[in-house]
């Protein structure tokens, strides 16, 4: 499967990652080298074989139900460009 | 126990301009698990902290940090499940939903995609009596809930608060068997009693603890039951998704809009676009949220932090094993053990608290008569104090005692209600009380005799009327209960008049 730059473009635009329009192509290039990667391993017949999920057998460790953590309002907003009274202050997003 | 069997309601029928037309309705109601601390990490879930206090580094999406579930928000999900009777899956597992919104610092939420942790189940969906929809559940998955934007704070910014962010939602999916605004309504309230009742999700719907998006479209008269039928929803018409609404009258109020928004189009020659929509309860009406479909392009995939979750069959054995009586099988004993009508049944079970009132107070005594009390007076005084019944000043025992006496014919009904006043504002037992303020009835015919000979000597005109017309024989037992001071019995007074007047 190839993947065109149109493609390329609407996949960079749903990553909110910025690329100029002279780079795509060659975005585009490596996407279809991927999936054709992924092409490859298809053709291997897996059928009745559980996916491996991990490969040690763990189950998936839970935690109880008690706070532990919060209480670090400074903390949690120390990387913000912009906060005040205790919030993240961003520009307007309304629907 | 008493096997109840219900018609379904009829679907609404909205008439267009050219063409009758019905809807059909699904809902995702998306409910927050009672829990202490969030889905995935230590945080707490309280509400109405300072902003940004209850947010640990997992919630805030700092590089290198790891989700851990709460064991518990696994085990109110298993347990809602079971209460819905659907099917409970041993292997589940957990998928980001991508997209980008201030609120959402991790980029994704983590949801249930493709393996939930609940299948199929079911809801009944009491109309009035003997009139019920059974709504199919399609499933249940766990999910986190997002942050709060505030956007009326400032001109030009809109403020974050992620305390919200990673809280345990479980999200009820139903499949589209709802045909009306009122059947929404009421599917929402029987979903949240049986929340409420298995204390899963208190189901505060002000604090948006409990939210619907409702998924409505229009038919013809006959296309809904060729979709039962074959279940090919190309019988049906085009749905529209209205999300987030979080109070019952905004349910009703926005379905029923957008279904007369639909029909208009439809009947113009147009067709409807499947989309997002938002409720304006302001000015009642539903816009697109076109503009973010584009950027509704989710991208699932398994969670990489995130091994599938699984659960042993004996641990669901045991949550089975704790379940309480649900609502359906309380009102089923209501009316069967108390002999209770349908109506009553419904009303004291709304609630597990009043159940238990009732059911305290009922003990050894005549249901009927007990129900009566409790939703006819108790009910409609504990709402003039605006009063949980929990908080109730009068115990189940002391209206039981109210109800002894009249049984007994102690006191009578008019003394009665007086009785519960004082007791219900005063306190005291009301067998003493009774006695203390003299409120016992009087049987002592002798006694009602000599009142009704009185009133009788002291008024031949009203005499003679009664005599002519026998319904002013009213007039004479009130005059008695006067002279009586209300204790009379109201059945002798009632007895002696009839025979004077007759003489």
């Amino acid at each position: 499967m190839s993947i065109d730059t149109q493609t390329a473009a609407r996949v960079a635009k749903l990553a909110r990652i910025k690329v100029e329009d002279d780079q795509l192509p060659a975005l585009a290039q490596e996407f279809s080298a991927i999936l054709g990667f992924i092409e490859q391993l298809n053709e291997v017949d897996v059928d009745g074989v559980e996916p491996m999920v991990s490969v040690t057998p763990m189950r998936l460790k839970r935690r109880k139900d008690g706070v532990t953590d919060g209480d670090r309002q400074d903390k949690i907003l120390s990387n913000a460009p912009d906060a005040r009274e205790g919030f993240f202050a961003v520009p307007k997003v309304v629907e | 126990m008493l096997d109840l069997t219900y018609q379904p309601p009829k679907p609404k029928v909205i008439a267009g301009a050219k063409y009758d037309w019905e809807l059909v309705i699904g809902m995702e109601v998306h409910a927050q698990v009672s829990s202490e601390a969030k889905l995935f990490s230590g945080a707490s879930t309280k509400f109405g902290a300072e902003p940004n206090s209850n947010v640990s580094f997992v919630d805030a999406a700092m590089p290198g940090m790891l989700p851990v579930i709460n064991e518990f928000c696994v085990e109110q999900a298993v347990r809602t499940g079971l209460g819905l009777k659907a099917q409970i899956n041993l292997k589940s597992a957990f998928d980001r939903k991508n997209y980008f919104y201030p609120d959402l610092p991790q980029g994704y939420q983590i949801s249930q995609l493709y393996e939930p942790i609940v299948g199929e189940g079911e809801v009944l969906v009491d109309m009035e009596p003997g009139i019920a929809r059974l709504v199919r559940i399609e499933r249940i998955h766990m999910e986190q809930d997002a942050g709060k934007s505030i956007h009326d704070m400032d001109p030009h910014m809109s403020f974050v608060d992620l305390n919200r962010t990673g809280v345990a939602l479980m999200e009820i999916v139903s499949r589209p068997d709802i045909r009306g605004p009122e059947e929404a309504a009421a599917y929402v309230t029987k979903l949240r009693q049986i929340l409420r009742y298995l204390g899963t999700c208190d189901g505060n719907m002000q604090n948006g603890n409990l939210r619907a998006d409702v998924n409505v479209s229009v038919c013809r008269p006959g296309q809904y039951e060729k979709y039962q039928e074959t279940q090919d929803f190309s019988h049906l018409g085009t749905r529209c998704e209205i999300k987030n609404m979080n109070s019952m009258r905004f349910i009703q109020a926005a379905i029923e809009y957008e279904a007369r928004r639909q029909i208009a189009i439809v009947e113009a020659g147009g067709t409807v676009d499947q989309e997002t929509r938002l409720y304006d309860p302001d000015k009642n009406e539903t816009r697109s949220m076109r503009s973010k479909e584009e950027a509704h392009d989710y991208r699932y995939f398994p969670d990489p932090d995130l091994l599938p979750l699984e659960i042993e069959q004996a641990w669901v054995d045991d949550i089975a094993a704790s379940l309480p009586e649900l609502p359906d099988e309380k009102k089923a004993r209501f009316m069967g053990d108390f002999g209770l009508s349908e109506y009553d049944a419904n009303v004291l079970t709304a609630e597990t608290d009043s159940a238990a009132y009732f059911e305290a107070a009922a003990q050894g005594r005549d249901g009927k008569t007990v129900a009566n009390w409790v939703i006819n007076e108790l009910f409609g005084r504990l709402n003039r104090d605006d009063t949980a019944i929990t908080d109730s000043p009068m115990s189940p025992a002391q209206l039981g005692g109210v109800v002894d006496l009249v049984a007994s014919d102690t006191i009578n009904g008019k003394m009665a209600k007086d009785l519960f006043e004082i007791v219900y504002t005063e306190g005291g037992d009301p067998a003493q009380v009774a006695e203390a303020k003299g409120m016992k009835q009087v049987t002592d015919t002798g006694a009602i005799e000599a009142a009704v000979d009185e009133v009788i000597a002291a008024n031949p005109a009203q005499v003679e009327k009664a005599r002519e017309n026998p319904k002013l024989a009213g007039w004479f037992v009130g005059q008695v209960m006067k002279a009586t001071g209300g204790k009379a019995n109201p059945k002798v007074v009632n007895q002696l008049i009839a025979q004077k007047l007759k003489d």
